[in-house]
């Protein structure tokens, strides 16, 4: 089995017989021991919970049970998501005295009951608040284009785990950024879902304003797969919105006929590294983009962004803050600190500000179907690094990966991040974000098959690791 | 603010929040602080209407 494999086509030959799932997780894990050492992806393996599962899912087909679209996948998460017997680490030191979580998080099981195969968790960013992929108690989460490199994060071991090539899909959050920004840097699709489309039960907050979990992967189907054997309601999540199943599998290849595709301009044109501006330009290229759109106010957004986030993530650690802030990240508790400083009544105008901008964004969408800008303003800083140049100003890398896909979940829009290859010559690529109105996940997956079927948008196999 | 204004707020916030700062972290503190406010008064200078509802509704 090619570790290079999509989710889909393992399931597929899974249920054909032509490989068992004992073969394929037994590759994956010794892939990941032969790997993971330089990647830093995984915190935790469960090896022998995967093992059973897989001889469970052979007998099954042995006794001419049917099998789900997922078969014999194996797959990972980020170690907010709780698996039963492990204590939900969230990144951080200070969760390791946690009691191990009684069972899966909702979005595990529902990926194990289409029949994939969790094998293991996967490094952050501490407690989600991070664009870097970096971790003062795992070591970081390592960029599989250049070991030298960040991931992006807080999703970073889940970014690096996939484009690695030690899953082929891999599950993470979303707050800022923390999905699409590790996909861009890493090359690999993110699904960003609309706000409240998946059910966060059994996952460990950071901003209950803005967080959201979702797939990444190496192509468009297995992000369209793995979304689809995600969805649905949830009691368990008063967030999670009571609305039905809508796959988005069926109309994957449906192209882009009739689909009104306009470009981000205005902030999302500002301090564009040459690979951000060449990437977006070659997608919108491809997808015959030439109107132009202006996303009102989303300076202002990002900046209320800010506020919510930090006086969130400030509240829902000032009781560890009072009695362990010697055991945080350093870098995560000085942000987290400073959060609980913040004045409450720029954190209520933030949320108002953010009701009045996503009525005016809303109303982009009666005249376009989508709409495509940078994920990131650069390829991925060394690791390490403090600082990068955007647009000639000398700027902090932790807080301004995120300054093209904050202003964007902060009101809940999906998005799906595509990657770029080789944009500027170099090995490192860079992703676009392709975005839709709230529940039109389908448009943005759509859009990405059909610029992954141009080969515009693909997930490049990291040269160290062919 | 000047540096010294903002340290003494932090300094009494420290105390009514309970929370233990080494004077080492103070400096990184005070510079998470300075993005906030900056960021505070951009959303500060957004003019809304007394009626505008914030984004989370709760429904009872």
């Amino acid at each position: 089995m090619s570790p290079w494999q999509d989710a889909t086509s393992i399931a597929a030959a899974v249920r054909a017989g032509e490989v068992t799932a004992v073969a394929v997780v037994a590759a994956t894990l010794e892939r990941i021991a032969r790997h993971d050492p330089a990647l830093g992806a995984f915190t935790a393996l469960v090896s022998a919970r995967a093992m059973a599962r897989a001889e469970a899912l052979d007998a099954a087909r042995a006794a001419g049970e049917a099998l789900g679209p997922l078969a014999g996948v194996p797959f990972a998460v980020k170690n907010l998501f709780d698996i039963a017997g492990l204590p939900t680490l969230a990144g951080s030191a200070i969760n390791r005295a946690r009691a191990s979580a009684p069972r899966d998080a909702t979005l595990i099981a529902r990926l194990e009951a289409q029949g994939a195969i969790l094998v293991g968790a996967l490094n952050m960013g501490e407690y989600a608040y991070d664009f870097t992929g970096e971790n003062a108690h795992d070591g970081p989460s390592r960029n599989p284009h250049d070991l030298a490199r960040m991931t992006g994060g807080s999703s970073g071991g889940s970014g690096s785990a996939v484009a690695g090539g030690l899953v082929p899909i891999a599950l993470g959050s979303d707050t800022n950024g923390s999905i699409r920004v590790p996909a861009s840097l890493c090359g690999i699709f993110g699904l960003k879902p609309t706000y409240g489309r998946l059910s966060r039960a059994g996952s460990f907050p950071f901003v209950d304003s803005f967080d959201h979990l979702g797939p990444l992967a190496r192509s468009v189907r297995d992000l369209a797969l793995s979304y689809d054997a995600m969805q649905g309601p949830d009691a368990a999540d008063p967030s999670c919105a009571p609305r039905a199943v809508e796959p988005s599998l069926p109309g994957l290849d449906g192209g882009i006929e009739g689909l009104r595709i306009a470009r981000a301009c205005g902030y999302f044109r500002q301090g564009l590294s040459p690979e951000a501006a060449l990437a977006t330009d070659a997608v919108a290229h491809a997808l015959g983009v030439t109107a132009e759109i202006e996303i009102p106010e989303a300076a202002r957004a990002r900046a209320a962004a800010y506020l919510i986030t930090t006086a969130e993530g400030g509240a829902l650690h000032l009781d560890r803050l009072r009695r362990q802030a010697e055991e945080f990240d350093p870098d995560t508790r000085d942000r987290l600190i400073a959060g609980c400083m913040t004045p409450a009544p720029l954190v209520i105008k933030a949320q108002k500000f953010r009701r009045w901008y996503q009525q005016q964004v809303l109303r982009l969408f009666d005249k376009v179907d989508a709409i495509i800008a940078p994920a990131t303003p650069t390829t991925a800083p060394l690791l390490g690094q403090k600082l990068f140049s955007i647009g000639g100003e000398t700027l902090p890398v932790r807080a301004n990966l995120g300054l093209f896909t904050q202003p964007i979940s902060f009101i809940g829009l999906p998005v799906v991040a595509v990657p770029v290859p080789e944009m500027g010559g170099g090995p490192l690529p860079i992703g676009v974000q392709v975005i839709a109105a709230p529940w039109r996940e389908d448009i943005c997956l759509r859009i990405a098959c059909h610029l992954e079927r141009q080969g515009v948008a693909r997930a490049p196999r990291p040269r160290e690791m062919r | 603010m000047t540096d010294e204004e903002l340290d003494r707020l932090i300094e009494a916030q420290a105390v009514l929040l309970g929370l233990g700062l080494h004077p080492e972290w103070r400096e990184a503190v005070r510079a998470n602080l300075q993005v906030t406010l900056r960021f505070g008064a951009m959303v500060e200078a957004f003019d809304l209407p007394d009626e505008a509802e914030p984004a989370p509704v709760f429904s009872a």
